[in-house]
């Protein structure tokens, strides 16, 4: 069985009769048409968590895609071979078009997937969803029970409403896959975590420890683990996974601070993945617009999503093994990871063109290790919530909520 | 509970691909693929195949019969090949039995 949507583990089974059709079409070279997009619908979100993936600079409500031109999108992406489609945001649900969006989806035949917090929804939303042909739901967590989950996110009572909606799922059929972002304050609830999902009945569980661009990084001190817990969250996971086969799949994706490798950051720059932003700039990862002095075009542009993908000088800057300067350029690994990450390159080097340092051959690399063992050993708690309004600091006893 | 999980496929199962699983014809890369959450897999000739014999009323036994007729193959290699197919299909999560009252 391959697994070519996140991050090309391909481990291939040799009896079930699988292969990872990546290696037939998307090259390093040839740039196929990803096969599955995700549509940041909005940056709007009740939620307020300190690593939000959005950008720092949200696109506002009015500057969002109208749903006309969100469904010009979703046809259009079906015609170019796009398969599946992840509706994300800021909280998707926040548009009034959600429904009409994924019938859209459904009638083009796009697999629809909804990335959501789920404290929007209601039941007979969640089951227009359903009937519009959605296939798929993720809900993250913010923790296990409602005094972390709900300070991390910044908003009261929402741990209780995901609880409620994840059930809702599953009474209806869909599957449900729980995302749990993990850092150092909520990592002692991994195990709990875990079973919670299974309780819920949930598919799949993603353990994604936080990433640090944009929010993450503004509040990187309050939520770097200490390698302690690293090796203790990859103990528990491994032993879930060989406990819970067949019942709960677990995705796992580790802090890059501590590798010594860095990660192969979407599959290498527009190799296999876009993104739209809510005002329609199609880019290479969710966080690309962090990076400085590159244009990014939008599907308002004169130009067709497909040129865009194959032609635009922001995808090609990076795309490939071309542009890398060493240690990257001679290196054995350099079409296994691309170099790594180009934000993160470009958040703690200030050129993106630069080996990530997260990779041990990065001359930054023993700086930016010592500096998370350093953050992880301070007692910096206080989140700086995310919001419209540049962020607001945490405040004693009383937080975002 | 909605699917069952963790099923062990035999010759009398009744397997199926469960909703969150699709089997579909790619039309730009001129390859079948399974559509299922956060992912999208290649299934090979055989798989193919298989699968589409999958509709959670034809028995595994079923199956293997008409594989048999049609490769001239011995019965009992087809049979472990397919069971083997199966049952690594299910433990990942694409393939669910057939409830009691079949749709």
């Amino acid at each position: 069985m391959s697994d070519i949507l996140t991050d090309g583990k391909a481990a291939t089974a040799p009896h079930d009769g699988l292969s990872v059709l990546e290696q037939r079409r998307s090259t390093a070279e040839t740039f196929g048409i990803p096969l599955a997009v995700l549509a940041e619908l909005t940056h709007r979100c009740p939620l307020q968590c300190p690593y939000c993936s959005n950008p720092l600079e949200l696109d506002r409500g009015g500057t969002e895609l109208t749903t006309e031109e969100w469904k010009k999108v979703l046809t259009e992406l079906a015609e170019i071979g796009v398969l599946q489609i992840h509706f994300s945001g800021g909280e998707p649900t926040a548009r009034k078009d959600l429904v009409e969006l994924v019938q859209h989806a459904t009638d083009v035949g796009l697999y629809s997937n909804l990335i959501t917090s789920a404290v929007l929804l209601t039941k007979p939303k969640l089951s227009d969803l359903a009937d519009a042909g959605l296939c798929h739901v993720q809900i993250s967590f913010q923790g296990n029970e409602p005094m972390v989950a709900d300070r991390v996110a910044g908003l009261k009572k929402s741990h209780e409403k995901k609880l409620e909606v994840a059930k809702w799922t599953r009474e209806l059929e869909l599957p449900l896959t729980v995302n749990a972002v993990m850092h150092r304050q909520n990592l002692h609830q991994l195990s709990d975590i875990i079973q919670m999902a299974v309780d819920l009945d949930a598919d799949r569980l993603e353990v994604a420890n936080v990433q640090y661009y944009g929010w993450a990084l503004k509040n990187r001190a309050a939520l770097m683990p200490t390698v302690a817990q690293i090796e203790e969250t990859s103990r528990i996971v491994e032993e879930a996974e060989v406990r819970l086969k067949g019942i709960l799949a677990i995705d796992y994706v580790v802090p890059d601070y501590y590798a010594l490798r860095p990660k192969k950051c979407m599959g290498g720059w527009g190799r296999q993945f876009f993104n739209i932003s809510p005002a329609g700039k199609i880019l290479p990862c969710h966080a690309a617009e962090s990076i400085t002095g590159l244009e990014f075009l939008s599907v308002r542009s004169n130009h067709s999503i497909a040129w865009i993908w194959q032609n635009s000088e922001a995808f090609n800057r990076y795309r490939g093994t071309g542009w890398m300067p060493e240690p990257c350029k001679s290196c054995e690994f350099k079409e296994i990871d691309f170099g790594g990450c180009r934000c993160q390159a470009f958040a703690l080097t200030g050129d993106a063109g630069n080996t990530d340092p997260a990779c041990t051959l990065s001359p930054m690399h023993e700086q930016i290790f010592k500096q998370a063992e350093q953050e992880a050993a301070s007692d910096n708690n206080r989140f700086l919530y995310r919001n419209f309004a540049g962020g607001t600091l945490e405040t004693e006893g009383e937080h975002g909520a | 509970m909605a699917l069952s999980r963790n099923i062990s496929v035999s010759e009398a199962s009744r397997p199926k691909l469960p909703r969150h699983a699709k089997l579909k014809f790619d039309e730009t890369r001129q390859v079948w693929v399974i559509l299922a959450p956060e992912r999208v897999l290649a299934p090979d000739e055989i798989a193919v195949e298989v699968l589409q014999l999958c509709d959670g009323v034809r028995s595994v036994s079923d199956m293997i019969d008409q594989l048999t007729a049609k490769y001239a193959a011995p019965r009992e290699a087809i049979a472990t090949d397919v069971i083997t197919m199966l049952q690594d299909l299910a433990d990942k999560g694409f393939l669910t039995e057939a409830r009691e009252k079949t749709s």
